[in-house]
């Protein structure tokens, strides 16, 4: 495809706990193209969102980048200062979060939570901030985009909300759009429309994205590739019909695994035993090496790294059992 | 995709349908208060204080500061309905025209006094770290002292005087309303939406006043109401005590203290201000209490 739009290399992301900090993102590195859809896979704590905050620079003031760069068209977002980081946010990256009737200001009508970003970084006036909302809820199929305008958030369904807010972030036009957990709060009908929402702002924008999901559905649907996750670490990475076709990584076949087929007729759904380690004790070698039904010696002593494995050099994976194999071959 | 546009317009009824329910909260809170008979009488008292407060000299029956030297000291008649004082002057008269001075006095302290509170604890809850443990040391401190005797040293300080007293006023004000919103603020600046705002690119200050403060607004509602009577009582007792308005003034609180030397011999001077002052704080109070019933859901 198109250049990189944005590259983010041996990312370091660290909380304070306690007096000590433990680490919630290790050494992660992956790149998005233009109008392309990135899906970052992974279970509850692994450090997903947080990945996608360091990204914008939203973390909390508990926590430091400690290593890395976040390069936006060749630009170091970790070396902008807030100020220059303001402009970025909204303008050149845009979110969407994961509870729209959370997200929208319960005090504010739409029109206002809308046209802010618009006026924020654009020198409109009032009626052109307005025409501008006006187009974007058009855009993102509200039928009625004056009535919306003038409603309160709590008037609007979780649909309509999650809309409001794809409209809210697509309002300055941004080049890379961050979705994190998109669809979670919202019923299956509503998540095929949304999801084919941005879709469609994809192709007709060549937005690039940045998915975040535990869902891999969704994934399946959307994605042009998918980094998978797994206690702050990269385990997988690979296109995603190769992923889904032939997974390497343990702890993906067990994810993929546990998804319920229809009509499979299987009484109870596989599980990967265990759950994610805590941060702050972590097992000495492989982290997934406890919950590993391959796990060997070398596995608790020593940590694998994360090999390029096919000759193209897009699919990565962080397993000994394929290092092994490899040498073996 | 034509598929999802008739979707689309199903929501969009949907969505019709609700709009009015946006009237229809603010009918339901006045249906809800309605009901509160104490709260109705106490709104009412209070805007009948307001009005007289604001047309009072234009229609009581005698100037404020009229002597009648034949008619002094004289019990309530039908001439004087609540007597006369030792210069002759109509109480009634006064006491309605004296609501002006203390009406105005409490009000715009307690308003100064919010409005320094809702900043300080705005940003004490907001920033935290170093600002939060100073203000709220700060407030702790204030906080320490009775209201009233942390007034008298304010004014003890500043000399007496009207405007004193209302700054004496706002100061107590403040550690209250600072209190209330650091912690009102603590909670919203958690909301998703706040984070939202962040990510579309806008600056901390604007977070705190655009997205955060309205938030906070419906925690000090009720301390409002509730420290405007503490307010009257405060600048009355002042008063009172001789720091607050001139004796000569029509101020509630002075002419409490003025009667006070008559006391055995014509009592009615102390009697109609003491229950006016008395009325008003209590209107004050159960308004604030009708109004924290009627706006905590968990009372429904």
């Amino acid at each position: 495809m198109s250049e990189k739009l944005l590259e983010v290399k041996n990312l370091r992301t660290e909380f304070k706990r306690d007096k000590s900090w433990v680490t919630a993102v290790n050494n992660v590195s992956f790149d998005i193209n233009e109008g392309e859809i990135l899906g970052l896979v992974g279970e509850s704590g692994c450090g997903k969102s947080v990945t996608s905050l360091s990204i914008m620079r939203l973390l909390a003031r508990n926590s430091k980048i400690s290593n890395g760069q976040v390069l936006l068209k060749g630009k170091n977002l970790l070396e902008k200062d807030n100020k220059e980081i303001r402009k970025i946010r909204g303008r050149e990256v845009a979110m969407i979060f994961q509870e729209p009737m959370n997200s929208l200001n319960p005090c504010m009508r739409v029109e206002k939570q809308i046209t802010e970003a618009i006026l924020l970084h654009n020198n409109f006036s009032k009626e052109q901030a307005h025409q501008r909302a006006f187009d974007v809820l058009k855009s993102v199929g509200i039928p009625e985009p004056e009535m919306t305008l003038k409603s309160f958030p709590h008037q609007l369904s979780g649909g309509m909300c999650q809309r409001v807010m794809i409209a809210m972030a697509m309002s300055c036009e941004p080049e890379l759009l961050i979705a994190d957990e998109p669809t979670t709060a919202l019923d299956v009908t509503i998540q095929a429309q949304i999801l084919e929402l941005m879709e469609e702002i994809r192709a007709k924008k060549n937005t690039g994205i940045l998915m975040i999901t535990h869902d891999l559905g969704v994934v399946a649907e959307m994605c042009n590739r998918v980094v998978v996750m797994y206690a702050g670490r990269i385990v997988e990475e690979a296109p995603v019909k190769e992923l889904f076709a032939d997974s390497k990584h343990p702890y993906t076949q067990g994810l993929i695994g546990s998804v319920p087929k229809l009509g499979s007729g299987v009484k109870s759904l596989p599980s990967i035993p265990g759950s994610v380690p805590d941060l702050s004790v972590m097992p000495k070698g492989c982290k997934f090496a406890p919950r590993c039904k391959y796990a060997m010696d070398i596995c608790r002593e020593q940590e694998p790294e994360l090999h390029t494995i096919d000759k193209d050099g897009r699919r990565r994976c962080r397993c000994h059992l394929l290092d092994q194999n490899r040498k073996e071959a | 995709m034509a598929e999802l546009k008739t979707n689309n317009n199903k929501e969009m009824f949907a969505t019709g349908e609700e709009l009015p329910k946006a009237q229809s909260k603010v009918k339901e809170f006045v249906k809800k208060f309605v009901k509160r008979k104490t709260a109705v009488i106490s709104l009412i008292f209070i805007i009948f204080i307001i009005l007289m407060a604001v047309i009072a000299p234009y229609v009581v029956p005698y100037a404020p500061d009229q002597p009648d030297y034949t008619n002094l000291l004289q019990g309530p008649s039908t001439a004087h309905i609540w007597g006369t004082d030792e210069f002759g002057q109509d109480v009634f008269s006064r006491l309605m025209v004296g609501g002006r001075l203390s009406l105005s006095c409490a009000l715009i302290a307690t308003i100064v006094g919010t409005a320094l509170g809702v900043v300080l604890g705005l940003i004490a809850g907001f920033y935290g770290g170093f600002w939060d443990s100073l203000i709220m040391r700060c407030c702790d401190v204030l906080f320490a002292f009775p209201d009233i005797l942390l007034a008298i040293a304010v004014v003890a300080i500043i000399g007496q005087g009207m405007v004193n007293v209302m700054i004496a006023v706002a100061v107590f004000t403040v550690p209250s309303f600072a209190r209330i919103i650091r912690s009102a603020t603590l909670s919203v600046k958690q909301a998703p939406y706040v984070e939202v705002a962040r990510s579309l690119g806008c600056k901390n200050s604007r977070i705190l006043f655009v997205h955060v403060f309205p938030g906070t607004i419906q925690s000090m509602i009720v301390n409002f109401t509730m420290r405007i009577g503490t307010a009257i009582l405060a600048a009355s007792s002042l008063s009172f005590l001789g720091f607050g308005a001139n004796v000569t003034e029509p101020d509630w609180g002075a002419m409490l203290s003025q009667g006070r030397n008559y006391l055995n011999t014509a009592p009615h001077m102390v009697l109609f201000p003491g229950i006016l002052i008395f009325l008003t704080v209590l209107a004050f109070n159960l308004l604030g209490d009708g109004l924290r019933d009627t706006l905590d859901p968990k009372m429904n």
